[in-house]
């Protein structure tokens, strides 16, 4: 499959996002259970929500991009009882809705005791806000996930570890993001959000290896033998049926040497996991800013390159009937 | 229920275009719009075309078969194309089983190019809307046209007969007849997507020819061996045809 910069920015940016707010959610519990200290103002959660907010309008604007009739987007919510893009269309801006709502109430300090558990505990409108929200992240690395894990003859994608890995990856980033951010604005928590940053780009990396070793363990169930009903081992394209290109030849390839391919591959390993966990530990403990920041601008190229690289490796059936095509 | 579909004969299918190029022409200059091209006298012409012909070389050789191999939209029983579309601008009619996508409705993801596993659709690189093959459905039902004429474009173009047209869920049609007779198949059976377009394998044509059937055993002129020399005061043929 040719990757497409739109899709791929969309999936890596909203994915910081939701691990970005899943990450400012988690220190709000955390905080409130008494096992981190508390970010000295609500800062840390306003400005968090902004750069949320930031990064999910950002996958946005970048999924525009994708479409041909970018006028119609609005359409896309209509089919959600079929479609897994149209769920996506419609968890997205839930989310960056709770998102608002979460970090205004933050800011309005607008948190009135809506009930309160048998324990004791009291729940805010913070905490409700959050847990919605954090519902609706794991729903939309679901959706993100499932639009490309549904897809049975693309095997490479088709498989449980399509949604672990966005679940993971994005968690991964938006955690290490969360990390260099506390630097910043809750130093206090920082080597927390840290150590479970570095928690997630491990769990992440197990299982994106976990996924390339499967992968290159495939073997294509549909041939040129069933492709064309013919049972010969031997079947040779001797033309396309025409000399220029078509959407079918430039859609489904990446049109890039086996080399280029193998070559992402390192590099994203290299850079979202082997540096980023690296640099966390190096700068976490310490709660170095620039070393944090580092970590995350170096994972989010290296997930980039690593959803290039998901999409390169798929090998879409249609192929079978443009032999010849690179 | 109705499901049309087409057969198409390998054996017969001689790698004309025909169907290609009929199809374009009927489908660029429908209602639905122009069927675009971009650069098509360019260096690098392309363009949307509902239906291809490929051709494929089958074993080593000297023992090859050149297969001729149109392809268009199944019209599959089951699409995975029709379920993804966030718009619901691809659908399945209910009553002839044909997948059409509503040009209006399309938002150009390509997510169902992506679901389709046989490669059946093109984005058109003006209108950038996803189209496929139609069954020439604003032609099938036309009572304007007589009723030979109620059959897609490349049908009716096809000069060796090797589309047939017609509804596989009815036993009796000549499609169905055609699939069974002939061992007609479906692509990719692997993906249950059923589709409704099958197509004919290639059938063995051969003769045996004995040596006694290259001279014939009972010609009555050798039954007694060579006959007498007529004498030369016979008439012949030149006493006719000089005097």
């Amino acid at each position: 499959m040719r990757p497409d910069y739109s899709v791929l920015l969309l999936t890596t940016l909203i994915g910081a996002g939701q691990g970005l707010f899943l990450a400012l959610f988690t220190v709000q519990l955390f905080a409130l259970a008494g096992q981190l200290p508390a970010p000295g103002s609500h800062a840390f959660y306003v400005h968090g929500s902004l750069l949320v907010l930031a990064l999910l309008a950002g996958g946005l604007v970048a999924s525009f991009f994708h479409l041909g009739r970018p006028e119609r987007a609005w359409r896309a919510a209509a089919m959600w009882r079929t479609s897994w893009l149209s769920r996506e269309v419609i968890v997205l801006p839930a989310l960056m809705g709770t998102v608002l709502l979460f970090g205004a109430a933050h800011l309005a300090g607008f948190r009135p005791t809506l009930f309160t558990l048998p324990s004791g505990l009291a729940i805010d409108s913070t905490l409700v806000l959050g847990t919605l929200g954090a519902m609706l992240a794991f729903a939309l690395f679901l959706c993100t996930a499932m639009i490309y894990a549904c897809l049975p003859f693309l095997r490479e994608w088709s498989s449980p570890l399509t949604v672990a890995n966005f679940t993971l990856l994005g968690g991964a980033s938006g955690f290490t993001l969360a990390a260099a951010f506390s630097a910043w604005a809750a130093p206090e928590a920082t080597r927390y959000i840290a150590g479970w940053a570095f928690a997630l780009t491990l769990l992440a990396a197990v299982s994106r290896v976990a996924t390339l070793l499967r992968n290159a363990r495939l073997r294509p169930r549909s041939t040129p033998q069933t492709a064309l009903g013919i049972k010969h081992p031997r079947i040779v394209q001797r033309s396309a049926g025409f000399l220029g290109g078509s959407f079918n030849t430039r859609e489904f390839f990446h049109g890039s040497p086996e080399r280029r391919v193998s070559a992402v591959r390192s590099a994203f390993l290299l850079l979202a996991f082997a540096a980023p966990l690296a640099l966390l530990a190096l700068g976490g403990p310490r709660g170095a800013a620039p070393v944090l920041t580092a970590a995350f601008l170096v994972q989010f190229a290296g997930l980039v390159a690593e959803r290039w690289h998901f999409f390169a490796q798929a090998r879409h059936p249609q192929n079978l009937y443009y032999q010849d095509t690179r | 229920m109705t499901q049309l579909a087409l057969v198409i004969d390998l054996n017969v299918c001689v790698g004309c275009h025909a169907c290609v190029t009929s199809c374009k022409e009927w489908n660029t200059s429908g209602s639905a719009g122009p069927l675009a091209d971009t650069m098509p006298y360019g260096k690098d012409p392309s363009g949307a075309f509902f239906n291809r012909v490929q051709t494929f070389e089958v074993g080593e050789f000297p023992d090859t078969q050149t297969v001729h191999f149109p392809k268009s939209c199944l019209h599959c029983e089951d699409p995975p194309c029709v379920p993804v579309c966030p718009t619901g601008a691809s659908y399945k009619r209910k009553e002839d089983g044909i997948v059409l996508v509503d040009y209006d409705k399309c938002i150009g993801c390509k997510y169902c190019s992506w679901a389709c596993p046989y490669g059946a659709r093109e984005l058109d690189p003006v209108r950038k809307v996803m189209t496929k093959c139609t069954l020439c459905v604003d032609r099938i039902y036309d009572r304007t046209r007589p009723e030979a004429e109620r059959k897609p474009a490349c049908v009716l173009a096809c000069p060796t007969s090797a589309r047939l047209f017609g509804d596989i869920h009815d036993p009796q049609s000549q499609v169905s007849q055609a699939i069974r007779d002939n061992a007609g198949y479906a692509l990719m059976p692997e993906w249950g997507t059923h589709p409704a377009n099958h197509y004919l394998p290639r059938r063995r044509t051969s003769a045996r020819i004995h040596e006694d059937e290259l001279t014939r055993a009972d010609n009555p002129l050798k039954v007694d061996g060579l006959l007498p020399r007529p004498p030369k005061s016979d008439p012949s043929l030149d006493d006719v045809m000089s005097w």
